[in-house]
């Protein structure tokens, strides 16, 4: 067995070492009732060669984004990664650490969260940002249990701008706590009223920003009216790409920004692992969940890194913890950071702009199209179509994905308990999406419509 | 200083690394991109960015050298033996790194058609399905991002399954001392209160205690077994009966699965629900704090309650199931994260189990548990063992044997540093005085762990002998010395600003 180093005459040795005959006897404690007495019925181990077989029998059967045109989004962005940023990932003292525990002997991942960190609050215009969280979802929930933790009160409004998955987490979090949602419909066309339900209750209210449904909002007059009631603004970001171009929440008055740095170096992997993004105010920073990296000195006076405000956190606070998390996205933020990097301030606004521009041509392309009307009038990279007063967009996009073409995500399959929303089709393009991907895209969606 | 020695402050392969901050350059760029054609930008609502990100500009060269030298100031398991006590630090195969990295797998969206993600499903379903006959349950909530995540997952389940039954009075929670702390945290998440159970001189739950504590507002015992003090629960079996017995659930905290993998079934123990890190037993990488995975099995009761979405296999192929209605007789307590489960986890954890067979899981929990117990047997005399052996896969002593000798835990971890160890978890659990935790796992040789017995004995002769003087200054061999803590903790920085915005801010 490759992975197991021990021959028989080592284990003969080392439990002659021990004092016992076999290692069944290690086991005695276990109840008697309770032991197995030899492997389970189950495949026996495969060589590399087998296993890889296997898998690749598996792998094949999946349409993978590189064989398609691709326009799906909805929370989950394919943008290119730099072949650097895998090749970095693989280094075995990044992979095989465990969290940074011992500082002296992991200044390498301490340094790397600590430099995320701060790229993480440049980029969303906040003032400090801790070294994940799950995803953009849970990330999303853990801002609305701070939002009441700081203000006290227990009211979360949860925008129809909002993703369908960080909503419905969100109110799982909130399901059996002293806290509630006022969880407002689907909002494809932004035209919500949330100032109105913010009121002297109210502990945040959480939008996206570019929304579900692709739509920009200035975020300003919310933000007044959330401070002015004494609430906090929870703005959530589904694809960080997208801050190259769009104002910054934290310019825009956000007191907690969320989301998901999937989009950058870590690929689509079929939704997981993503990488939660949570950034505040510092006047907020001891409220925060979550790690952080901090920067301090050694016993030689030279700046190092290390863990700190633990006394938020779990292994020493136990219930009373800001949040239960403990592991959370550390090769992730790794990716992500190196990806930023690579791409520099910019790089990184130029990306923004390829992607941007990208979706204006989509946008051209199909709003051409008989029976097709845009919904949004504004947007980043990604947007909402209807197709038309009695239309099925989950049937359109199986007949798409009939002619290999992955054309966008039918709104039905969040809300399906909204028929208004049947016709409606999510469209996103990235700097990946060639001319003619967009051509054929529009040729097979006028051929199934 | 030893620094002073060069005129770099390097030292050979230790080379110092400013931040990436610090290293920008404006006009150097490490990914080219075309220039976007002129557009309508009128699509931006009014809403440019009106001060762009302040981000380093770097090219590749700078940037791949960069991490490559953040990465030489790690310890990873690749770098040598990591005996850290609880977090099952055991090789990381590459094969499980490369099947990952498929296009099939890599570069496939959670929201195509599911036509086009029969493989993707597969996956998650196979995966499923040895970890339910590992354990013997009949359901497993497959979405839950990590170990204290699928705590939450399980505490949910029994809240929503007490909730339908009327018993939503039973709040309280019952937790041993010996717990991590990530469990009365996850209880708390969930409404409940937290009430903890003390464990009797062998380390174990004491069975009179926790029966005293039971009561009709008691929703659920979490008890991790094998436990934090690296022992099974030899009453494991009459403790399910009397929680069961009260009308409570039982939650078993599974990271220390790795010990039983193969030799013990959950189910025959009467637990009901229990979450299993897949990034310790399944030999996933904890790439240096996550990502993990924390699948958590259910019992049948509490399996209708399982969390949205997950898969069924049907004759049609496999389906996906996001949305209650469209799972008759269930009644799921809601979605915990985005999209479906750590997808990039399952594919590398499904890798290592059928490398391994059932003939290899089994010979992994036996081998861990040789490795531990040989610990304890070579360091019996020279440490001191909290409880008396067998152990399961980890050892655990306290630091009487370091009594007088002015050596703290502390200063025996960081000395073992400068030997060029990870040393084992220190101070936990909290039950003994001074805790040291070795969990050695199976994947080190005999030859290592002899190794490891050598420095540690003469360490602990070291420390006897007086010269409590040098293990105050390890580590001395590191990128950097003892950190200052305290300075961190109270005046936090926790991002770089530029040298302005300091003086500004001063």
């Amino acid at each position: 067995m490759r992975y197991l180093p021990h021959t028989d005459s080592d284990r003969r040795d080392m439990l002659a070492a021990i004092g016992v005959a076999d290692v069944d006897s290690l086991f005695r404690d276990v109840p008697e009732s309770a032991r197995l007495p030899g492997p389970f019925d189950l495949p026996r181990a495969l060589g590399e060669m087998e296993v890889e077989r296997a898998f690749q029998r598996m792998a094949v059967t999946n349409l993978s984004a590189d064989r398609a045109p691709f326009f799906i989004g909805a929370g989950v962005y394919r943008h290119h990664i730099p072949a650097a940023v895998g090749q970095l990932l693989m280094r075995g003292e990044f992979l095989t650490a465990y969290t940074p525990y011992q500082p002296e002997i992991s200044q390498g991942t301490l340094q790397v969260l600590f430099e995320f960190q701060t790229q993480v609050a440049a980029i969303t215009g906040m003032d400090v940002a801790n070294a994940s969280m799950y995803d953009g979802a849970t990330a999303c929930a853990e801002a609305a249990v701070m939002a009441c933790r700081v203000t006290k009160r227990a009211k979360v409004i949860l925008s129809g701008s909002l993703h369908p998955h960080y909503r419905a987490t969100t109110e799982t979090s909130l399901r059996y706590t002293e806290m509630d949602a006022d969880v407002l419909d689907p909002d494809p066309l932004g035209v919500e009223d949330l100032i109105g339900r913010v009121d002297s209750r109210t502990a945040c209210v959480i939008v996206q920003n570019p929304g579900f449904f692709g739509g920009i909002k200035d975020l300003r007059p919310l933000a007044g009216a959330c401070h002015a009631a004494g609430a906090l603004l929870v703005v959530a970001v589904a694809d960080p790409v997208s801050l190259g171009l769009v104002e910054a929440p934290g310019a825009m008055g956000a007191d907690i920004v969320v989301g998901d740095g999937q989009s950058l170096g870590v690929g689509l992997s079929f939704g997981g692992p993503g990488l939660g993004l949570f950034a505040t105010r510092e006047k907020f920073v001891r409220q925060m969940p979550g790690r952080l990296a901090g920067q301090t000195v050694d016993a030689d006076g030279k700046r190092g890194f290390v863990l700190t405000l633990s006394t938020r956190e779990q292994h020493i606070r136990r219930e009373k913890a800001t949040s239960n998390i403990c592991t959370n996205s550390g090769l992730c933020a790794l990716a992500f950071s190196i990806h930023l990097t690579l791409l520099g301030g910019s790089g990184f606004a130029r990306l923004a702009e390829l992607n941007h521009a990208a979706a204006v041509r989509l946008e051209s392309k199909l709003a051409r199209m008989r029976g097709v009307r845009v919904l949004a009038t504004s947007y980043f990279n990604e947007f909402a179509i209807h197709l038309g007063d009695g239309a099925d967009a989950a049937r359109v996009v199986e007949r798409l994905a009939a002619k290999g073409v992955l054309g966008g995500v039918p709104a039905s399959r969040f809300y399906p308990s909204y028929p208004e929303l049947a016709p409606v089709l999510i469209l996103a393009a990235t700097e990946t999406n060639t001319e003619s991907e967009m051509d054929t895209l529009a040729a097979a969606l006028e051929e199934v419509l | 200083m030893a620094d002073t020695l060069t005129v770099s402050g390097n030292r050979a392969l230790m080379i110092e690394e400013p931040l990436i901050f610090e290293l920008g350059h404006p006009g150097r760029v490490g990914v080219d991109l075309p220039a976007p054609a002129p557009v309508d930008f009128d699509r931006l609502g009014g809403c440019r960015r009106s001060e762009p990100a302040a981000l380093p500009d770097l090219a590749e060269p700078q940037a791949v050298r960069h991490y490559t030298r953040l990465s030489q100031k790690n310890y990873g398991i690749d770098t040598g033996f990591y005996p850290l006590g609880s977090c099952t630090m055991k090789h990381n195969p590459r094969l499980a790194e490369k099947m990952a990295r498929l296009p099939g797998f890599a570069d496939v969206h959670p929201f195509q058609p599911v036509g086009t993600i029969q493989g993707a499903l597969e996956v998650i379903d196979s995966l499923a399905g040895w970890l339910k006959a590992l354990t013997g349950m009949p359901a497993v909530a497959m979405t839950p991002a990590a170990g204290a995540h699928g705590e939450w997952c399980g505490l949910m389940a029994i809240r929503a399954c007490l909730e339908a039954r009327g018993q939503g009075h039973r709040r309280r929670v019952l937790v041993p001392e010996s717990a991590h702390g990530t469990n009365p945290a996850s209880a708390a998440m969930c409404g409940f209160s937290v009430d903890s159970i003390p464990a009797k001189d062998d380390g174990r739950v004491d069975l009179a205690a926790l029966t005293a504590k039971l009561g009709d507002d008691v929703a659920c015992l979490m008890l991790t077994n094998p436990n934090t003090c690296g022992l099974f629960e030899s009453e494991i079996i009459a403790i399910a009966g009397a929680v069961h017995g009260a009308g409570a659930f039982f939650y078993c905290d599974g990271a220390n699965f790795n010990a039983i993998v193969g030799r013990v079934r959950i189910a025959d123990l009467g637990i009901d629900a229990m979450h299993i890190n897949l990034h310790k037993t399944f030999s996933t990488p904890h790439g240096g704090g996550g990502p993990g995975a924390g699948p958590t099995v259910l019992s049948a009761e509490l399996a209708p309650f399982a969390p949205l979405p997950f898969v069924v296999h049907g004759t049609d192929g496999f389906r996906l199931i996001e949305h209650a209605h469209d799972a008759p007789g269930h009644q799921p307590f809601g979605r915990i994260k985005g999209y479906h489960g750590q997808f990039g986890v399952f594919v590398r954890a499904l890798a290592y189990i059928m490398s391994m067979g059932a003939d290899g899981l089994r010979q992994a929990s036996s081998d861990a548990v040789l490795n531990a117990n040989y610990l304890l047997a070579r360091l019996n005399d020279a440490l001191s063992p909290s409880f008396a052996g067998p152990c399961m896969h980890e050892c655990l002593f306290d630091d009487r044997f370091l009594k007088d000798t002015g050596v703290t835990t502390l200063d025996f971890a960081k000395a073992l540093i400068d030997e060029g160890y990870h040393p084992m978890t220190m101070y936990f659990p909290l039950v003994v005085h001074g805790a040291l935790l070795m969990e050695p796992t199976e994947t080190e040789s005999r030859e290592t762990l002899d190794a490891f017995v050598a420095v540690v004995r003469a360490l602990a002769a070291k420390a006897k002998a007086g010269q409590a003087e040098e293990f105050k200054q390890a580590p001395r061999f590191t990128p950097r010395r003892r950190l200052d803590e305290t300075l961190a903790a109270r005046t936090p920085i926790l991002r770089w600003r530029p040298p302005a915005d300091r003086q500004a801010a001063e």
